[in-house]
């Protein structure tokens, strides 16, 4: 049984690099809007109910691979209660083009394909037909009336047999791209991405310890609890409103556009509570497919996916195919590497595989370095980023290297790892220099931390750790802010907030003009009610839209100082602000921010601040360091977490709580990824465990307390020196996981999930470096 | 002068292998218009010249920052330029 | 289709419905009565998001039928706190910043809710193992547990 640990802590540990200490920064509010959370209030998108609304449902392929023959809507349509039927016929069909969503392009065709199957269906569970009636049950009733031929063809689900040239095609248009050149080859293969420094070739043959690595990791899904949801009314003036669940309503807002064929601004998106995302939320899905059928009926209609739609449909995370070799001097300097990473896209191009190539050597300094990396479509759903994407799968093989180096060596592995980590003015083999980064401080706190020093004994036991790094995203933000005549103020923000960057948005604001938390009340305003804001997701919106908060709070200030010298009959640069309190230089007046918000009426009316940010300095990446105890069952080859320590460097924690909370449940997705999450299929390329029950996520018993140390190497680049904290946790926990599981059970793994039976298999070969 | 980090499947075709080159200008215009008149090539491959600006699969970074003005990101003396391919996060 | 008439005390308000005989509770709570406190997440009894009592009784709302609940008592996330105010548990959940996205909170609360009743003095594993029918994707359950335990007063 697991012991699940102490139990007293309220909040982690902290471990300060030279940050400063805020009045509201870094303390624990509770969220603003917690209380509607706790209590059932919070409207989410599937909350959603609007007179006369109709119910859709979606219509899916049952076949992973199939050209679409024939779609008879009749007998559906004619179903009592049945209001509309559609299909890609109803997807305006000009061409061309391709769209920025803030976080990476979407080709505007396969969007559109993606959202119902053109000529073909290239997974199942890919939307053929839309239907909207009077009820759920009579749109489900209704699906089972659509008649679809297919003409079945050969699907392709691994990134490995994709990419043999024998591999039957997917786009028979499409070519592998190299950087941004076509090099008019047919294949599966979409891009290949290829960053190199130094000489490689003549680094390995001049080393003296050498370790490689293969690793293939399994399709696994975000997971958020709440399915995807939309809902529609396409008004008779033209405009369509749409009620979701989103990570960005603005990105929402720009695909619906594109998809639809209609100027953005015809498209108002309203933003509900979002039940998690993980980047799942990026993408649209259902909304169009509610457009359309608003249009038609001239009704509002809601689509809400089932759990196996989410599964089959939306999102995944890419399977992979990763090998890794790396080399040291005989002092245990790190001197080259190379890596061959394949990423399953899914059914069209977009695999983080630019991420992926990027972060799976970035923990270290080495001169000589070269990855490859393949972005290749396969017959499962269109990948979508999932937290950090793309670092997960090359964390791992790396890290197994460097133990395996570290052995060769001789050397305890934090030690290893310390002599050769990442630090400022490294150069990656992207080419790019690091600015001041934490990696080598998470990686000190790691090895001093009561964890690494306790000893851990007792047959079937073993330890691990791994360090992971994401390099986080600016990106676009808007924020408004209008002072209340009692001194409080309302905070309009475009960023939809999934795990309490209300909150953390508004302490900033509030730190800025030395008001309490309490005094702010935030809010997520629809795309007509704010500036346009990117997606929440690349760890962004606490450090860019906190930002954006910033230079409110100082135009607030700015505007605060005016009215106070119209008040005072002075003039502006007679006032200053200081702790909360405006007075005149000589002292001889002075009022708080309350006192003067209660004088606005008469010195000029309301106070409005506001600012758009765009940041393009100081982004600032974040490293992950894990530390895991395992004992492993000998019989059956379950894998028991022990205890858990993950150590994360968050320039400034604004929140600290809520960072605790990022760096839990992304170490959490990990150890779900490493142990028992993925994607069963069959031969015929159909989903095997499309349900919770058997899409084994973790559960509260499955765990220990997840220990957080939180480590402020304060980002030079951000007003309060934040580093994004939403992603780099979920990198290294597979890579320690495995580690872990390897000296529990002294055997070589190489395959996720680590499955009993997977375990088992090795234990029973045990021969080292053989498993897999 | 700028240094510039040539992309590594640019360098067999344009630069004969090299990996870094200096060149002048003070926006990022301006070093790929030098990059150009030595490595002819360049600006096809960076320059959507139909909207008049940075390819959409491309990123370019000025001393390690992605730059969100493109094509008139100032470029200091000794400033790094690298183009990278486009990415996203979750 | 005929429809049946339903009369049960909905967080201790009498309430009739008139409901088909293939919809759930859950949907029925959600669609027809507006108590969209109940969340949905997978409609299969696999995630614990639709938690509700039924006199007394922690059950998934998804997997019952909205017929079953005839004379008999319903209890919701809308029914835990008060004109007095939140309930311990909703004040502990907020102190210890256990919901990110909050989605499973409702199920949390209501499954928390219950095992007090049931007992009021569990261990961290006893509270580990009762709530390991409610999936939580954002906070890696420490939040949740540490908030259970802190109303509990049996923070060890
Ligand atoms: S919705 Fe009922 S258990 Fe998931
Ligand atoms: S807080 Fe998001 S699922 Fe629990």
């Amino acid at each position: 049984m697991t012991d699940h640990g102490e139990t007293t802590r309220k909040g982690g540990e902290i471990r300060n690099f030279g940050t400063q200490t805020y009045k509201v920064v870094g303390t624990r509010p509770i969220r603003h809007d917690g209380t509607d959370k706790v209590t059932g209030r919070a409207v989410y998108g599937g909350d959603i109910r609007l007179p006369g609304m109709l119910y859709g449902q979606i219509l899916r392929s049952p076949h992973a691979h199939a050209r679409i023959q024939r779609i008879d809507t009749s007998r559906a349509e004619a179903l009592p209660g049945v209001h509309a039927v559609v299909t890609a016929a109803d997807l305006p069909d000009t061409t061309g083009g391709r769209i920025d969503l803030g976080e990476g392009h979407a080709d505007t065709k396969y969007m559109r394909d993606n959202i119902l199957a053109g000529d073909k269906v290239l997974y199942r569970g890919h939307a053929v037909a839309g239907v909207a009636a009077v009820s759920l049950h009579v749109a489900e009733e209704a699906l089972a009336l659509i008649d679809v031929d297919y003409e079945l063809l050969e699907p392709v689900i691994d990134v490995e047999t994709a990419m043999k040239d024998s591999a039957p095609l997917l786009h028979e248009g499409l070519t592998t791209t190299e950087l941004n050149e076509d090099t008019g080859r047919k294949s599966n293969i979409a891009m290949h991405i290829r960053h190199e420094m130094g000489d490689v070739q003549q680094a390995f043959a001049g080393a003296a310890h050498v370790a490689e690595a293969e690793i293939r990791t399994a399709t696994v899904h975000q997971g958020y609890i709440e399915p995807q949801n939309g809902t529609a009314s396409w008004s008779e003036d033209g405009q369509l409103t749409i009620w979701t669940s989103t990570q960005g309503s603005f990105t929402a807002q720009k695909q619906l556009a594109t998809i639809l064929d209609i100027p953005v601004s015809k498209v108002r998106v309203i933003p509900q509570e979002i039940g998690g995302g993980f980047g799942g939320k990026i993408p649209v899905y259902v909304e169009p497919v509610a457009a359309l059928l608003s249009r038609k009926t001239a009704h509002p209609v809601k689509i809400i996916m089932t759990r196996a739609d989410v599964f089959e449909s939306t999102g995944p995370t890419p399977g992979s195919y990763v090998r890794v070799k790396m080399a040291t001097d005989a002092s245990g300097k790190l001197v080259a590497s190379e890596a061959h990473i394949a990423l399953e896209a899914g059914a069209f191009p977009g695999a983080e595989i630019g991420a992926a190539a990027m972060c799976v050597f970035s923990c270290y300094d080495i001169p000589h370095a070269v990855v490859d990396g393949y972005d290749v479509v396969v017959n499962k759903p269109k990948s979508a980023p999932y937290r950090a994407p793309g670092a997960t799968q090359v964390t791992w093989p790396v890290e197994k290297v460097m133990d395996d180096l570290a052995r060769q060596l001789g050397k305890d592995p934090v030690a290893f790892r310390l002599d050769n980590a990442a630090a400022e003015g490294t150069r990656r083999v992207d080419g790019i220099v690091y600015p001041r980064i934490g990696g080598r401080e998470c990686l000190e706190v790691a090895r001093d931390s009561d964890h690494y020093q306790s000893e851990l004994s007792g047959p079937y036991r073993g330890r691990g750790m791994a360090i992971g790094y994401w390099f986080n995203i600016g990106l676009k933000s808007a924020v408004t802010a209008s002072v209340n005549a009692d001194g409080t103020v309302h905070l309009v923000e475009g960023s939809t907030d999934i795990g309490g960057t209300r909150t953390s948005v508004a302490m900033q604001f509030a730190e800025t003009l030395g008001l309490d938390a309490a005094d702010i009340y935030p809010s997520v305003g629809d795309t007509s009610a704010i500036g346009y804001t990117d997606v929440t997701g690349g760890s962004r919106v606490t450090y860019a839209t906190g930002w954006a908060a910033y230079e409110a709070a100082e135009d607030v200030k700015r505007q605060m100082i005016e009215r106070a010298a119209i008040l005072w009959e002075s003039s502006a640069d007679q006032v200053e602000y200081s702790d909360g309190v405006f007075k005149t230089r000589d002292g001889s007046k002075s009022a708080d921010f309350k006192q003067l918000a209660q004088k606005l009426e008469d010195t000029g009316g309301p106070v409005v601040g506001r600012a758009t940010v765009h940041p393009d300095t100081g982004v600032g990446g974040s490293f992950a360091v894990n530390i895991v105890d395992v004992e492993v069952d000998p019989d059956t080859g379950k894998v028991d977490i022990l205890r858990f320590t993950v150590i994360q460097d968050a320039g400034k924690a604004i929140h600290p709580s809520y960072v605790e909370g990022q760096m839990q449940g992304g170490s959490v997705q990990g150890i779900g990824w490493a142990l028992n999450e993925e994607y069963a299929y069959t031969e015929e390329g159909r989903m095997a465990n499309s349900t919770f029950l058997d899409y084994r996520m973790p559960t509260s018993l499955d765990l220990p307390m997840i220990e957080t140390i939180i480590v402020e190497v304060p980002n030079p680049g951000h007003p309060y020196g934040v580093r994004g904290v939403g992603e780099a946790s979920i990198a290294p926990p597979p890579a320690a996981v495995a580690a872990a599981v390897e000296n529990a059970t002294g055997t070589q793994l190489n395959v996720l999930p680590l499955r009993p039976d997977r375990i088992i298999n090795a234990m029973e070969d045990s021969i080292p470096a053989a498993a897999g | 002068m700028a240094m510039v980090w040539i992309p590594a499947p640019w360098r067999e075709k344009l630069t004969q292998g090299q990996q870094q080159v200096d060149v002048e200008g003070a926006t990022v215009r301006q070093v790929i218009e030098a990059l150009d008149a030595r490595f002819p090539g360049m600006r096809q491959r960076i320059i959507d010249p139909e909207h008049d600006r940075i390819r959409h699969d491309i990123a370019v970074s000025v001393d390690g920052e992605i730059s969100v003005e493109g094509l008139r990101r100032k470029v200091g003396e000794t400033s790094e330029v690298h183009f990278l391919p486009a990415m996203a996060g979750g | 289709m005929s429809k049946i008439h339903v009369q049960c005390t909905i967080n201790g308000e009498p309430t009739e419905f008139l409901c088909e005989a293939r919809q759930s509770l859950l949907e029925v709570l959600r669609e027809e009565l507006g108590f969209t406190g109940t969340k949905e997440g997978c409609n299969d009894g696999n995630c614990g998001a639709c938690s509700v009592t039924v006199d007394g009784v922690l059950v998934d709302s998804c997997l019952i039928l909205a017929a079953e609940v005839q004379d008999k008592t319903v209890g919701t996330v809308e029914g835990l706190a008060s004109a007095e105010g939140l309930h311990p548990l909703q004040q502990k959940f907020l102190e210890h910043a256990s919901l990110q996205c909050g989605i499973c909170t409702p199920g949390f609360l209501v499954a928390s809710k219950a095992l007090l009743d049931a007992n009021p003095n569990p261990s961290q594993h006893e509270i580990r193992h009762w709530l390991a029918g409610n999936l939580c994707r954002c906070t890696g359950y420490d939040k949740i547990v540490r908030a259970v335990l802190d109303a509990a007063g049996t923070a060890e």
